[in-house]
């Protein structure tokens, strides 16, 4: 397996009268982890909903295993094997964690018909999930809540997973939770695109990456380079960085 | 956004949450009831007012569920609600009245025969009609406030006009099937026969719709997608087909209520439908927009309060539902069942 | 001179300027212009209609709020003054504590569902209003020995206003000068008057602060503007205008019921006339108010033959013909305002706008 899997080419996204995205080049390569890093505001998230087609680009091309999905609505962009976790998570607070889970896995009627297999591989990586099985989503902590938008998205297999910033006001145990459910997750052969504002968390995981700032991609190349060249790390994130050593 | 508490509760993950269902609002149901009897007095009177209020309340239910759907799913409330009911209320006039040999029969199930017939045929066209009506009307205005409650009263003129093109302006009678007239005897409480078929047969749809809602697929999405419609279409699934299939179920549900509400009426109207529609706007505001199971709640306390008050006050009896809405939202600004939206 | 009369908000059209001065022109030497008394009936309605669309505009059109109780508050001036003068006699005192008493009713009201129900989403808003709206009409007709029930009261204006009234002997240029025309005047110069403020208020800093809450009330909020209070302000001043208007239809036709003032009819008869003529502009009351009465019955007579017409076709005759009736003219009204609304959002004033400034462009 090689090549890539996701590519988007001079992408423009307008939110109404606002000027998103400046065409973005992004190419995300098959089997491994990419990590979309850049400040506050500089289009990561904006990028991640273009490609899900919550948003449509107004110029460029994004295409998903050979089709180009610019112009597909969000069923359909997920209906291709994209598993997406948005930045709020998207968690149904009313509905139970196992209605929650039974609502990611498409090919199933009801939480019974849910692969076991495959949920107990998801309970060894989340083992709250199984211990809270049966209560509101809405009551689980912040950690829990995220561990929860991640299991749902893997319940069934999907050929990429998308993350917008799975550490996001994390307690660290829950950060190295999360650091070894994606590592589980990379073994099993899975692409994924995780969107990250903490280099630690970014620097361990990833293969590739990718700069954004200012609605383009500014840098894209191997994690190992990037962590290797200091300079690089100040010029590209900045005094973002330290503050996250 | 993550929530404030977020890293504090993340510090203990395997704090365990209690299970925590708001029975509070449905508690009131039996409450007022209670608060009722001393004031009613007698006993058997207050055993057939409630009887009449929870009739009255499942049926304003059946025709409000739709409505509190739609709008938890699309953000779209539509006022045109009321046409489903009047053209279900008039549909039942011609229907019942084409089988008079069945209600003028003693024979109580040749009379519910006629009953159901009224209903199917009702769902039908005003499951048609709403299917027509989200295409003509409301298609076209998704995601713009303003426009959508001009467009949805708009269409609510024509059909309240058209239903008077075709049935005419004046007053239909719809008078119970032979059978169904008069009341029984259960103790010392006299209980009108029809409002006990009107509390069987809503029970029997309330039954299905919670079923539907919490037992099936289909429902589970509707469920999710008044919450997060944008994640629902990033987990795979096309909310518009499920919008329209609520939609036109709604307004099927509307036509069966309108059914119901014309035979507890035994008259009909052309603006029964805009006069109803104030009632359920009142049911899903205080069950909580969006919630089905708050207008449950919210469509048994304005029955039953209608039904109580009618009878110690009836001057006040046509302001306790305001009353009883600014109450609720006084203590829940959101209304009794708020859905948790992001 | 002009320009601050109009607080400098010029109609923008050449079209629009002559259609204006031609309305305006026409209301102002209306008795003169068109003797007989339906047709002054006709010409007071419009300037009733236009203050009370004006003042529905300032909700719809400028803050964006959708109230379906706009109808309370004409009918609270209408009932103020027809509560006034039926009990405290004929006299300009009790029309001016009428009037006042009307006002502070409407202020009190509007303030308090204000406060209570716009801090929430406009769909809210509309559903409260509908049903705060309709217990009002029931309490009006149930308070019989206030509001004279269903069947209205019937007053007595101050003598310089009624019918008897008599300036002169003898007619000029074809009007008779009796307390009729008087009263007219005194509708024309008030409407005129109150619509000036209205346009002022609008074209003001407060009224470009409503515009942006309805453009965007996030940003309007997040620029420091309390949103809830500047709608509710707009919610006051709009009830303030409407009880105005109230007490012009009544003393005008110098009766007042719940089918006048408070019908929910006229409530729909609003919305025509603001989407009709334009919303967001003042102009648009004037024209919007004058295009609608003036179909209202022209539209009827046209049915009538229409229907007459139809009714002998075999078959589809008969529902044809109940279609086309005069009496369903409000089914067509429907069908013409629910096209304006998708094809026609910002009415005629909106429409010979865009036309000018494309005229000027290619120019």
């Amino acid at each position: 397996m090689s090549g890539a899997l996701l590519a988007l080419e001079g992408v423009h996204t307008h939110i109404g009268a606002y000027h998103i995205l400046h065409g973005v080049d992004l190419e995300v390569p098959r089997g491994g982890l990419t990590v979309l890093l850049g400040r506050n505001g500089a289009g990561k998230t904006t990028t991640l909903r273009t490609i899900m087609g919550l948003w449509h680009a107004s110029r460029g091309r994004v295409s998903f295993d050979g089709a180009d999905i610019a112009a597909l609505p969000t069923p359909d962009v997920a209906r291709l094997g994209i598993a997406y976790v948005p930045e709020n998570m998207g968690i149904f607070s009313d509905l139970t964690v196992e209605e929650n889970m039974a609502l990611a896995a498409r090919e199933a009627r009801t939480a019974e018909e849910i692969d076991r297999a495959r949920l107990e591989w998801v309970f060894g990586l989340f083992p709250a999930m199984k211990k809270f099985w049966l209560h509101p989503a809405g009551l689980l902590s912040g950690g829990q809540k995220q561990m929860l938008a991640v299991a749902r998205a893997i319940v069934e297999p999907r050929k990429l997973l998308i993350v917008d910033e799975p550490t996001k006001g994390l307690a660290p145990a829950i950060i190295q939770n999360m650091m070894s459910a994606f590592r589980e997750l990379k073994s099993t052969d899975t692409t994924i695109l995780l969107v990250e504002q903490n280099f630690n968390f970014a620097r361990q995981l990833g293969d590739t990456v990718a700069v954004m700032d200012n609605g383009r991609i500014v840098h894209a190349g191997t994690m190992a380079a990037l962590a290797e060249d200091e300079s690089l790390q100040q010029r590209l994130l900045g005094l973002s960085l330290a503050a996250h050593q | 956004m993550n929530a404030p508490a977020t890293t504090a509760a993340a510090a203990k993950p395997d704090a365990l949450p209690k299970v925590r269902t708001d029975l509070l609002p449905l508690l009131l149901v039996p409450a007022l009831a209670l608060v009722a009897l001393p004031l009613v007095g007698s006993f058997p009177t207050w055993v057939t007012l409630t009887v009449a209020g929870i009739a009255m309340g499942l049926i304003v239910f059946i025709i409000a569920s739709g409505l509190t759907l739609v709008f938890g799913l699309m953000d779209i409330l539509n006022f045109g609600h009321g046409v489903f009911i009047a053209l279900g209320a008039f549909l039942a006039t011609t229907v019942l009245g084409g089988m008079a040999d069945w209600t003028g029969s003693q024979n109580i199930f040749a009379n519910l025969t006629a009953i159901f017939a009224a209903m199917l045929v009702a769902m039908a066209a005003a499951g048609a009609v709403g299917m027509a009506f989200e295409r003509v009307i409301i298609r076209p205005v998704y995601g713009q406030h303003l426009k959508q409650i001009l467009i949805t009263m708009g269409g609510m003129i024509v059909g309240e006009e058209l239903i008077k093109a075709i049935w005419g302006p004046q007053a239909i009678p719809l008078p119970l099937p032979a059978g169904l007239r008069g009341a029984v005897l259960i103790g010392d409480a006299a209980i009108e026969k029809y409002r006990l078929v009107a509390v069987v047969v809503g029970l029997a749809i309330f039954g299905l719709i919670f079923w539907v809602l919490n037992r099936t697929k289909a429902g589970l999405l509707i469920r999710a997608g008044v919450q997060d419609r944008e994640m629902v279409e990033a987990l795979g699934y096309r909310i518009r087909r499920l919008f329209v299939g609520v939609f036109v179920a709604g307004s099927a549900l509307a036509g069966i209520g309108g059914v119901l509400w014309g035979l507890f009426q035994q008259s009909v109207i052309p603006q029964i439908g805009a006069q109803v529609n104030i009632l359920i706007f009142i049911v899903i505001i205080i069950g909580g927009l969006g919630s089905a199971g708050g207008s449950f709640v919210g469509a048994l306390l304005v029955g039953l309060l209608a039904n109580y008050t009618g009878f110690l006050a009836p001057k006040v009896a046509l302001f306790s539902n305001i009353l009883l809405m600014v109450m609720v939202l006084l203590w829940r600004p959101q209304g009794l069942y708020p859905v948790a939206k992001r | 001179m002009l320009r601050s009369v109009l607080s400098n908000d010029f109609p923008r059209s050449r079209v629009l300027t002559a259609l204006l001065v031609v309305i305006v022109l026409g209301l102002a030497f209306a008795p003169f212009l068109f003797p007989g008394a339906k047709s002054l009936s006709v010409a007071a309605k419009i300037l009733v209609f236009i203050v009370l669309v004006a003042s529905y505009d300032l909700l719809l059109g400028y803050t964006g709020i959708v109230s379906f109780a706009h109808t309370m508050f004409f009918g609270i001036g209408a009932y103020g003054i027809a509560i006034a003068l039926a009990r405290l006699g004929p006299t300009w005192g009790a029309v001016a504590v009428g009037v006042v008493t009307g006002l502070a009713v409407s202020l009190v009201l509007s303030f308090v569902i204000g406060l209570f129900s716009l801090r929430v989403k406009a769909i809210f808003y509309a559903m409260i209003t509908l049903a705060v709206a309709a217990a009002f009409q029931t309490l009006a007709s149930q308070l019989s020995d206030f509001t004279g029930g269903e069947d209205g009261l019937t007053f007595k204006v101050p003598e310089m206003l009624s019918p008897g009234f008599s300036l002169a002997e003898e007619p000029f240029l074809g009007a008779s000068l009796d307390g009729k025309l008087i009263s007219y005047y005194l509708l024309f110069f008030v409407a005129v008057a109150l619509f000036l403020v209205m346009l002022r208020i609008v074209n003001s800093p407060f009224g470009r602060v409503l515009q942006a809450i309805r453009e965007n009330d996030f940003r309007a909020e997040a620029l420091g503007y309390r949103t809830v209070i500047y709608r509710t302000l707009s919610n006051v001043l709009g009830a303030g205008f409407a009880t105005l208007a109230g007490a012009m239809l009544a003393l005008w036709l110098r009766y007042n019921g719940p089918d006048t003032s408070l019908s929910f009819e006229i409530m729909l008869d609003i919305l025509l006339m603001v989407v009709i003529g334009g919303m967001g502009t003042m102009y648009g009351a004037i024209v919007g108010s004058t295009v609608f009465i003036l179909t209202q019955s022209y539209l009827q007579d046209l049915m009538k033959l229409a229907s007459g017409g139809v009714a002998h076709l075999p078959a589809v005759g008969g529902f044809l013909s109940a279609l086309l009736s005069p009496d369903r003219w409000l089914l067509w009204l429907g069908v013409l305002f629910v096209l304006s609304v998708y094809y026609f959002p910002t009415g005629i004033v909106g429409k010979l706008r865009t036309r000018a400034l494309g005229g000027t462009r290619r120019a």
